[in-house]
């Protein structure tokens, strides 16, 4: 934490002062579990609560430094969920503290169901936020249709505190189905499991998450797909899919009430490591040719059918440069790096387009200064 | 409303900008005075003008010299996909250049494994879904105009459907784009993977209303097309009670693909055009799922359960294709219904679910305060509501009449939670609402963007923001080329 003291503005009043007065950079963060500190004081905005959940509309709002964990209790008192299913990265990350709901929505932060029902970014109806001029701003709103003006909830999910503090975000929520069936397969290669992937994916039996890693608890590969839904329904499908994916191998099957993948959504693969972490998106069929590039002693675990390849190379590797050019990008989300981008660089034209929204929302360059650059 | 006044220097200059253009995009360029009538409005038609000319290219490059020319010349731009918004996104101005990408209709890649399709965004729709159906897949994003609209305006728009209460609306489904930019400059936002590089860009350009960039192509993700979908109608005697059981089935867990409401005149006006065979009653949903024969039965069985414990007038479960179409029937012919008795204006203002009875009553008591009817149609399952006003349009003071009705439950739509578009836009239908959402600071933020995309604002300019809140930056001298 630098030495520095950190401010904690409880109100968004508090929070615009504070922004406003600002007299150099910002460090903003949430329940810190990303364990990234960007330059100057450190800033976390205090406000917490839940402040509207109605479960017939499928909706809640909460303050920004809401606990996620207090807001998936009180989604599961109702049999409801974050459908994006936030990730536990303090394991991977090796960190410590509580995710809260402005740091999970500020990095878009989504797990396996993302291949099938979308990122954070698709479930954040609204927002509220202070830029870094101590601007306070509302966009979007509370309901699940909402075309009235431009997007910038979008723009701010996944921003990582660069343009301004989220203040309150509301979400749409969804049912938590009955139960959830996993359907493995060991031993596959990694274009094989994508190919069995993608043929999931592509049959109407609605396939949640589709997972591969390069080793699992049995020392062997596993490949792991997940339907979920209500108990029959579910059961009929598994069966219909393991006919389907009966020529890659050997197709195990269970069915219980818990629709948890912490081994999957939380990397676990490359917990406790000291290897650099990378996140690869890009095409699923691109997958098996990228991770056949990657330095020596590379792992991988494949989440979202393959279109997102985790990958644990020596520390320092500059890991774009071994890939070359491919049609996606890569972030690197452990390691120091020495020098190489976090964040892949943009084409030269988008880039002035985001240096030039940053100018407009944080004038001074003064949150998170660097972060993303 | 109002437009603002066309610029004379530029209607001075027309016979230099239109041979510009003609230099630029030779066979792409309309300046007749009879033919750029066929631009002069799109779906909302009480407001019309015909344009200084219209260009029609046929590829991303020519989008990018035509761009370049107005740029140039500071001539207002006015992109166009197929002209059915219902908000006057598509209006032109007597200065502006209608830039339509009807003729780049091509699909330009097929990709199953990775399950996305890759467009040209004249292409309509429903031929989206046509392109990839008889591989068992489709697109979701379903707009009742469909067969007619085109993926340009479905991301301008951000439009969504009767099935978005599962799919998701076009933002959800849209992995990327290649735009032209204000100054000609061509770039790609996104593509064949998912989740941003950086900031989500993307995400801002789907429901910019074409004031950011002219969109050419899209990568759009397609899903495999259900084992099948039956739906079952429910008529009640009372609207609250219809609400009631939308948020009992939702709170129950089982989240059908859609669920669609009308209540007594848009039952009795479509009954007497389709003659679908609807109860006459207070209001009637029909609710459809999705899966196997037996999956279906399983979730119609629960709906139908919940339904019966509020005392319905009449449930009719589709056990066939026929029952289904004959369910849907109504549902899909209730704009054309209510076309044939009376001129309407089609309002889309969002609630909370939660409000339904008493926005819904509150309407009831302002038609009778306005001696207007109104008919409602909509998307329960989201609170996308569809008031329908009846008025006649050739009536003196009618259409304003029905602007002011409009205005007052769009402003009841936010009073309690809601907002004044859920899915047909801003356009210039709303624009002057706007500050009834948004305080001067969170229209501040939003036209920010826009002077970062087209600091000269010559991208639909007279859209979505308020003339008078939009004027000093409208006004902002051109950056140059
Ligand atoms: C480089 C990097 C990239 C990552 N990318 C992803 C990803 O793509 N998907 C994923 O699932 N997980 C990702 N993670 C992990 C993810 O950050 C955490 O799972 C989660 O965000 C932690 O929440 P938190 O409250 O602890 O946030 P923190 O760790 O405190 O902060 C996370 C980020 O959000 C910002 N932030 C926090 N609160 C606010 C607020 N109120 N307003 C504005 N900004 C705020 C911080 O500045 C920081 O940039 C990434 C981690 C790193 C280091
Ligand atoms: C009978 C009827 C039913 C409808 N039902 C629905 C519905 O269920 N759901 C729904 O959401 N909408 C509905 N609509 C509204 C309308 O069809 C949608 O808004 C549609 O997306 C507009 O598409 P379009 O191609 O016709 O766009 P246009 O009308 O041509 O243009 C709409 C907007 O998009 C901009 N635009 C067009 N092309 C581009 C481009 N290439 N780049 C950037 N901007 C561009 C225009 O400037 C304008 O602002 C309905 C309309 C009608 C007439």
């Amino acid at each position: 934490m630098n030495g520095l003291s950190m401010m904690e503005p409880q109100s968004e009043a508090e929070l615009s002062e504070a922004l406003a007065g600002a007299e150099g950079p910002v460090s903003v963060r949430g329940g810190g579990t990303r364990g990234v500190v960007a330059d100057g004081v450190a800033l976390r905005f205090g406000g917490a609560g839940i402040s509207l959940y109605e479960p017939g509309a499928l909706t809640l709002v909460a303050q920004a430094g809401t606990p996620v964990a207090e807001i998936e209790a009180a989604l599961a008192a109702e049999g409801q969920r974050l459908a994006f299913e936030v990730p536990d990265m303090r394991g991977l990350l090796g960190t410590e503290g509580e995710s809260t709901i402005g740091g999970v929505v500020a990095s878009n932060a989504s797990g396996p169901r993302r291949v099938s029902v979308g990122a954070a970014r698709d479930f954040c109806l609204g927002v509220r936020f202070v830029d870094g001029a101590g601007r306070v701003v509302q966009n979007g709103g509370r309901v699940m249709k909402n075309v009235t003006g431009y997007d910038l909830v979008k723009l701010m999910a996944g921003s990582h505190g660069t343009l301004g503090v989220l203040t309150e975000v509301s979400l749409k929520v969804l049912p938590k189905p009955e139960v959830a069936g996993v359907l493995s397969i060991d031993g596959l290669s990694v274009s094989e499991a994508v190919a069995a992937m993608s043929a999931a994916l592509g049959t109407p039996w609605e396939v949640t998450a589709a997972c591969h890693t390069d080793l699992a608890a049995n020392d062997r590969p596993s490949t792991q797909l997940r339907i979920e839904g209500m108990a029959g329904s579910v059961d009929y499908r598994l069966g219909r899919l393991k006919e389907a994916l009966g020529n890659y191998g050997e197709v195990e099957t269970v069915v219980s009430e818990n629709h948890d993948w912490p081994w999957f959504r939380d990397v676990a693969r490359f917990e406790g490591g000291a290897e650099d972490v990378w996140r690869l998106h890009c095409r699923p069929s691109d997958a098996p040719g990228l991770v056949a590039r990657l330095p020596e002693g590379g792992k991988v675990m494949l989440d979202w059918g393959g279109a997102l390849v985790w990958a644990a190379v020596p520390a320092g590797t500059d890991l774009r440069a071994a890939l070359g050019a491919f049609d996606g990008h890569a972030t690197r989300v452990r390691g120091q790096g020495g020098g190489i981008a976090r964040f892949h660089p943009e084409r030269p034209e988008l880039a002035a387009l985001t240096a030039g929204l940053r100018a407009k929302f944080d004038p001074r360059g003064i949150l998170n200064r660097g972060l993303m650059a | 409303m109002e437009m603002p006044k066309p610029d004379p220097q530029i209607l001075a200059r027309k016979a230099r900008i239109v041979a510009r253009l003609r230099d630029a995009l030779p066979g792409g360029v309309i300046d007749a005075e009879e033919e750029v009538r066929a631009y002069e409005c799109d779906a909302l038609t009480a407001y019309k003008c015909p344009p200084l000319a219209v260009v029609l290219p046929s590829t991303t490059e020519e989008v990018a010299a035509a761009l370049k020319v107005c740029h140039a010349e500071g001539v207002p731009v006015v992109p166009r996909g197929a002209g059915t918004s219902l908000a006057g996104g598509a209006l032109p101005t007597a200065d502006c250049v209608i830039l339509g990408v009807a003729r780049m209709a091509e699909v330009l890649e097929t990709n199953y494994p990775d399950r996305y399709v890759h467009v040209q965004t004249g292409r309509t729709n429903l031929s989206v879904t046509g392109a990839v159906e008889a591989d068992g897949f489709f697109y979701a994003p379903d707009p009742s105009s469909q067969l007619a609209c085109a993926i340009a305006g479905n991301i301008a728009m951000n439009s969504g459907g009767a099935h978005c209460l599962k799919y998701g609306v076009t933002t959800n489904n849209l992995l990327g784009v290649t735009m032209v930019l204000a100054n000609g400059t061509i770039t790609k936002v996104g593509g064949p993977w998912m989740d941003a590089n950086g900031l989500d860009l993307l995400g801002l350009i789907c429901g910019s209303e074409g004031q950011l960039g002219v969109v050419t192509e899209a990568w759009l993700r397609i899903l495999p097309k259900p084992e099948g979908a039956r739906p079952v109608l429910i008529g009640f005697d009372s609207s609250e009670v219809a609400g009631q059981c939308v948020t009992n089935i939702i709170k129950a867990g089982v989240l059908p693909v859609a669920i669609e409401f009308m209540d007594r005149p848009c039952i009795r006006a479509t009954e007497a055009f389709a003659g679908a065979g609807y109860p006459d009653c207070e209001a009637l949903l029909i609710v459809e799922v999705e899966g196997s024969e037996a999956e279906i039965d399983h979730q119609l069985g629960l709906i139908c359960g919940i339904a019966e414990e509020l005392n319905p007038v009449e449930v009719r479960q589709s056990g066939s294709a026929d029952e289904s179409a004959r369910i849907w029937l109504g549902r899909k012919s209730a704009f054309g219904a209510m076309g044939q008795i009376n001129d309407y204006m089609c309002l889309d203002g969002t609630i909370p679910v939660s409000e339904l009875p008493r926005v819904l009553r509150r309407i009831g008591e302002m038609s009778e305060e306005f001696g207007l009817e109104v008919a409602n149609v909509f998307h329960a399952g989201d609170g996308n509501m569809h008031p329908l006003i009846l008025f006649n349009a050739n009536e003196e003071g009618q259409l304003e009449l029905c602007e002011r009705f409009g205005a007052e439950i769009l402003k009841l739509c936010v009073e309690v939670g809601g907002c004044l578009t859920g899915e047909h836009g801003v356009g210039i239908e709303k624009r002057d609402l706007m500050e009834v959402q948004y305080r001067p600071d969170d229209l501040a933020a939003q036209m920010d963007v826009k002077d970062v995309f087209d600091a000269g604002w010559i991208l639909n300019p007279a859209k979505v923001f308020p003339l008078t809140v939009s004027a000093g930056r409208r006004r902002a001298p051109d950056q140059a080329a």
